[in-house]
Formats: structure tokens, C-alpha cells, sequence
């Protein structure tokens, strides 16, 4: 008599701790070895492209909070600067630092709570209670900056809403000298350790040519070798005035990945204190007052700039008849804005491109012939926020 | 090939029978075609070693309702060596349907279903075309211009039968468009009012 075998199905998620949100997976697994993985998204579709279309310039800004929902500031980056490139604006240089240097807060952010839950994905809980201690420090600045630690709404067309409090400055560089330390922590406890490396070494390996292939960006494209950075190569705002380094992996595997995002977090760190080094006191937006509201002291006084205010918000600013693709380097990947103006005050579309969606695309193509237990092991390594990927 | 304007002619010269429009701006490429060349032109762009445009960044609609031409479908590519992007577009009718580029690149499959999903554009060809980011037998394309931002139906649980269910959208007060264009340079009526006024 013959025994027929049918593989199992196997429903992962939409509610798994290891899932990072809600992701529906459907493995098809023939013993321990998945064949097939087909990922539901979705469960978090709040139809951001729809809602922007009806929303005047500035009214879009906090959507952009919500997309990657760990490191808000560098999604709202990608639509200010295609707002601005239409417009002509130029950003003065002190909002220009300030805008990079928030920006590398949230890539730190990002990284940290990246490296630190894939590491209790695969079995070790320290790193992340460490970990989430820095990143409430750092929230703390998005805090004092903008006035919420999450959904930010901080940067503007033209610059940035607010100057920074007096203090801040002294306590990010006050971070910078410790931070380093904290990332030495976090390595002591997974670099070399037996169990993390033996859970990502060698595991969900992307080639150079499949990466791109499958539209990746980011750590996952530098993880396979490819040294590819849009700071670097298309550098926007003052990169070019920065230096730092580009981490490049060289076996594409989970391992490579992990230890790119460590690397990632040090230049960051750098990057930080060359802002602050170089920032100087000045303008943090510009001077048209057809686009940056006027402050409480000049609409007391000026009937000009009673109607600025007036103006851009009931009616928002105009953006002229134009087409744009603009991408910045989100700690994802690339993260980017396609806008389509009409010459009112409101986008007529504007399709956002989220690294993670190209990611999670992939999952099929990674996961087929790992075991089951290496799932969230290359889920975590994939950096998914389904903030960004549902929209 | 180092210049956008070199790229530009290199296009223009090996596939002139194929290239409807070409132009720069914001330091991309845009580049025009007819919906039949779509599989041509990409792969030459992909293989072609002046170009080589490696990368599928995404795949995107633009909605226009008042045109017969109703959809432009806009590819976007990116090269890594040369560091140039290109934005691709062709305009077809509602009920067209066109090809896939699963075949050339593979990150085209989930872009496509998205295209399908929020704009009810169909692909011939493409292995796996559902739904992606709406929810299971959700009806209708939510990014065209005609869909109501509000929706048609609601989401609830339901504690008599005891499941959830989808409803007809019941709204307390309707979604609310202001007009705040400014009226000094006309709003609709007032624009309306000149116009008769001159006639008279």
C-alpha cells in the first residue's frame, strides 16, 4: 500500500508576534522545508495616496508620519524636497542641517529597533530592552523639536516648522558621545555569539543580480555587495557636505544585513556630530511668505502677513502644472514621492514607493527551501513596517 | 554615456520608430511610447549597455476621467551605473488591457497587482494577478477619480450574527469640499456671475 503525502499549509499571522504587524503568510511546508510562501498584505491599507489627493500641500505632511511609522522624519524629507524641487525653494542652510540630522536620528531609530527585535526573533531578549531605552531618548528629541515623539509633522516645504529649543543641540551631542558605547553593548551580546550566527549566517542569501532584479534598496541591496547609496550618489540637502561611509555586506545573507544596520547606526552617529558641528544660527525657512506661514509676532502687526496666514491655511499654497519623482535614502531603502501637480493647492496624485513592498515581494523567492523555523529569522532581516507597505 | 542629453539621443536614434516624445526635467528622463512597444523598449533599456536601466522602481496610474485616453501608465527606472532615472508612459482607454513585465523583471509582479488592484487596469500575462492592498472581495478600484473618498460600504462587528459585516457607509455628516480658491482671482460662481454680467 502507498502512502500519499500532502504538504501542510500553514497560516502565519496576521497576529504573530514575529510577524512585525499584521502580515498574513501562507507557507506551504513539506516536512520542515517551506515550498511556497505567499504573503497577504494589506490588514493596514489606509488608502494614504487617496486621502493625500484631498488634502492641500501641508495638510499631506503628518501621512507621511504614519507610513514608516519608526522613522517618520525621513518619509516627510522625500515629500518636501518634490514639493520644493516644483517650487524652486531654495532651504536655508541651517534647516538643511537640521532636517539630515533628524533624519539620521530616525535612521538610528529605525536600526535599533530593527537589529534589536530581530534579534528576539531569534531567541535573544536583552539586546532589545537595551535598545529601546536609547530609542526613547531619542524620541524624546523628535519630542522637544516638534512636540510628539511619533507623528513628527516637522518638516515643511521650504525648511522646517519650528527652530530648535535652546538645549537640544547640547543634549543630541551629549547622546552622540554615549551612543557609541550602547552600540559596543549591543554588539558584546550578538556579533560573536554562537546562537545569533548560527541563526543568520547563511541564511536568505540575495545575489548581487537578484537584488536587483527584485527591486531592493537599502541595507538589502548594500548587504549583497552592491554599493549603492542615494546620499552618496544623488545626494540631497547638504549630504554632499558630509562625510561618511557606505557599509557594504558581501554574502547578502541575514548576517551581512545585521551587521551593515550596526555600521550604519556608527556613520550615523558621525553624521550627527558634523551637523551640529556645522549647524549655525540663521533662518530654519524661507522667506516666501506665499509658502511658509509668517509668525505670531508679524500677524499681530502686519496686515500682509494676516493674509499670508489666512491664505495658506484655508487655501494652502499652489503648486504649478508639473510631474516628479523624488527618492531619498529612508533607513528601508529608497524611499520615494511621485507627485503630480495641477497648478491648485492640492496634489493630483501622488504614488508613494516604499522599499518594503519591493522587500516583502521577495519573501517567495527567499524563503523556498529554508526551514520554518528561519522565517522570522529572514522576516527580520527584510526590515518590514507594514505602516509603509500597506499605505 | 555620461549626460542625460546623451541618453536622451541614444534613445531617440535606436528606437525612432518607438519613441512617441522624449524630454528632461528634474534631472530624469521622460520618455513617451505607444502601449504595443512597452516589452520592446524596456528590454532594451534593460539590456542595452549604454543604458542600462537594471532597476523597476515602480509602477504607477495617473487617472484622467475627462480624457478618452482615460489611464497614463508610468513605469520608473533607475541605472545604477550611469546613476540616471527614467520615467516611462503611454496612455490607453478604460477596458485596455496590456502587457506585463513580470517576464523581464520579476519586481513587477506586485506592482502590477497594485496597478490592477487600485485602478482596475488588467495585465495579459501575468501569472498571479488579485487584489493586494484592499481587503478580501472588496468591490471597485479606490484610486480612480470617480470612487467617493468615503467609500461605499463599512466594516463592523456585527453582535447578532455574531461575525463582521459589511455595511452600506452610513455617515452622521457627509465628507465636507470647501472651496477656498481665492476669490479675488474668482470662485466658480463669482466667475460664472462676470461671465453673464459681460454678456448682458
Amino acid at each position: 500500500m502507498t502512502k500519499k503525502i500532502k504538504n501542510l499549509n500553514l497560516n502565519f499571522g496576521p497576529q504573530h508576534p514575529a510577524a512585525h504587524g499584521v502580515l498574513r503568510l501562507i507557507l506551504e511546508l513539506d516536512g520542515e522545508v517551506v515550498e511556497k510562501a505567499d504573503p497577504h498584505i494589506g490588514l493596514l491599507h489606509r488608502g494614504t495616496e487617496k486621502l493625500i489627493e484631498n488634502k492641500t500641500y501641508m495638510q499631506a505632511v503628518p501621512y507621511f508620519d504614519r507610513l514608516d511609522y519608526v522613522a517618520p522624519m525621513n518619509q516627510e524629507h522625500a515629500f518636501a524636497l518634490a514639493i520644493e524641487k516644483i517650487l524652486k525653494i531654495e532651504v536655508p542652510i541651517r534647516a538643511q542641517f537640521i532636517r539630515v540630522m533628524f533624519c539620521e536620528i530616525g535612521r538610528i531609530l529605525s536600526h535599533i529597533l530593527n537589529v534589536t527585535t530581530q534579534a528576539l526573533d531569534v531567541g535573544a531578549l536583552t539586546p532589545s530592552l537595551w535598545g529601546f531605552e536609547e530609542r526613547e531618548t531619542l524620541m524624546t528629541f523628535y519630542e522637544r523639536a516638534s512636540g510628539s515623539r511619533l507623528h513628527a509633522n516637522y518638516f515643511r516645504a521650504g525648511g522646517v516648522h519650528q527652530d530648535l529649543p535652546a538645549g537640544l543641540e547640547a543634549d543630541i551631542a551629549k547622546f552622540c558621545d554615549n551612543f557609541p558605547k550602547i552600540i559596543n553593548d549591543l554588539e558584546n551580546l550578538l556579533t560573536d555569539n554562537r546562537i545569533f550566527k548560527q541563526r543568520n549566517v547563511d541564511i536568505g542569501i540575495v545575489s548581487k543580480e537578484d537584488a536587483l532584479d527584485y527591486s531592493f534598496s537599502g541595507v538589502m541591496i548594500r548587504g549583497s555587495g552592491v554599493p549603492w547609496d542615494l546620499r552618496k550618489s544623488q545626494p540631497y540637502d547638504c549630504y554632499n557636505q558630509l562625510e561618511f561611509k557606505v557599509p557594504v555586506g558581501k554574502n547578502g545573507d541575514c548576517y551581512d544585513r545585521y551587521l551593515c544596520r550596526i555600521e550604519e547606526m556608527k556613520e550615523s552617529i558621525s553624521i550627527i556630530k558634523q551637523c551640529l558641528a556645522k549647524m549655525e544660527k540663521g533662518p530654519i525657512k524661507t522667506f516666501d511668505g506665499k509658502i511658509s506661514p509668517p509668525s505670531k509676532k508679524e500677524i499681530k502687526q502686519s496686515m500682509e502677513a494676516l493674509i499670508h496666514h489666512f491664505k495658506l491655511f484655508t487655501e494652502g499654497y499652489r503648486v504649478p502644472k508639473d510631474e516628479i519623482y523624488t527618492a531619498v535614502e529612508a533607513p528601508k531603502g529608497e524611499f520615494g514621492v511621485y507627485l503630480i501637480s495641477d497648478g491648485s493647492s492640492k496634489p493630483y496624485k501622488c504614488k508613494i514607493r516604499a522599499p518594503g513592498f519591493s522587500h516583502l515581494q521577495s519573501m517567495d523567492y527567499l524563503i523556498k527551501g529554508h526551514m520554518l523555523a528561519d522565517v522570522p529569522a529572514v522576516l527580520g532581516s527584510l526590515d518590514i513596517v507594514f505602516g509603509e507597505v500597506d499605505r | 554615456m555620461t549626460s542625460l542629453t546623451d541618453l536622451e539621443k541614444k534613445i531617440n536614434s535606436e528606437l525612432t520608430t518607438k519613441i512617441n516624445s522624449t524630454g528632461i526635467k528634474h534631472n530624469q528622463l521622460y520618455v513617451e511610447i505607444d502601449k504595443e512597444d512597452l516589452i520592446d523598449v524596456t528590454l532594451f533599456i534593460k539590456t542595452n549597455k549604454n543604458t542600462k536601466f537594471r532597476q523597476l522602481i515602480d509602477i504607477t496610474v495617473v487617472d484622467y476621467p475627462e480624457k478618452t485616453q482615460r489611464f497614463k501608465i508610468v513605469y520608473l527606472f533607475l541605472s545604477h551605473e550611469f546613476n540616471q532615472r527614467m520615467v516611462l508612459s503611454y496612455e490607453i482607454n478604460e477596458n485596455e488591457v496590456i502587457s506585463s513585465l513580470t517576464s523581464i523583471f520579476p519586481s513587477a509582479n506586485w506592482m502590477e497587482r497594485e496597478v490592477f488592484d487600485m485602478y482596475g487596469v488588467s495585465f495579459k500575462d501575468h501569472p498571479d494577478l488579485r487584489r493586494i492592498l484592499t481587503d478580501y472581495g472588496f468591490k471597485g478600484h479606490p484610486l480612480r477619480k470617480d470612487f467617493p473618498l468615503t467609500g461605499h460600504t463599512e466594516v463592523r462587528y456585527s453582535e447578532d450574527k455574531k461575525k463582521v459585516i459589511n455595511e452600506p457607509v452610513k455617515l452622521e455628516q457627509n465628507y465636507r469640499n470647501f472651496d477656498y480658491e481665492s476669490p479675488w482671482e474668482g470662485t466658480k460662481y463669482i466667475k460664472e456671475q462676470t461671465k453673464n454680467d459681460k454678456k448682458n
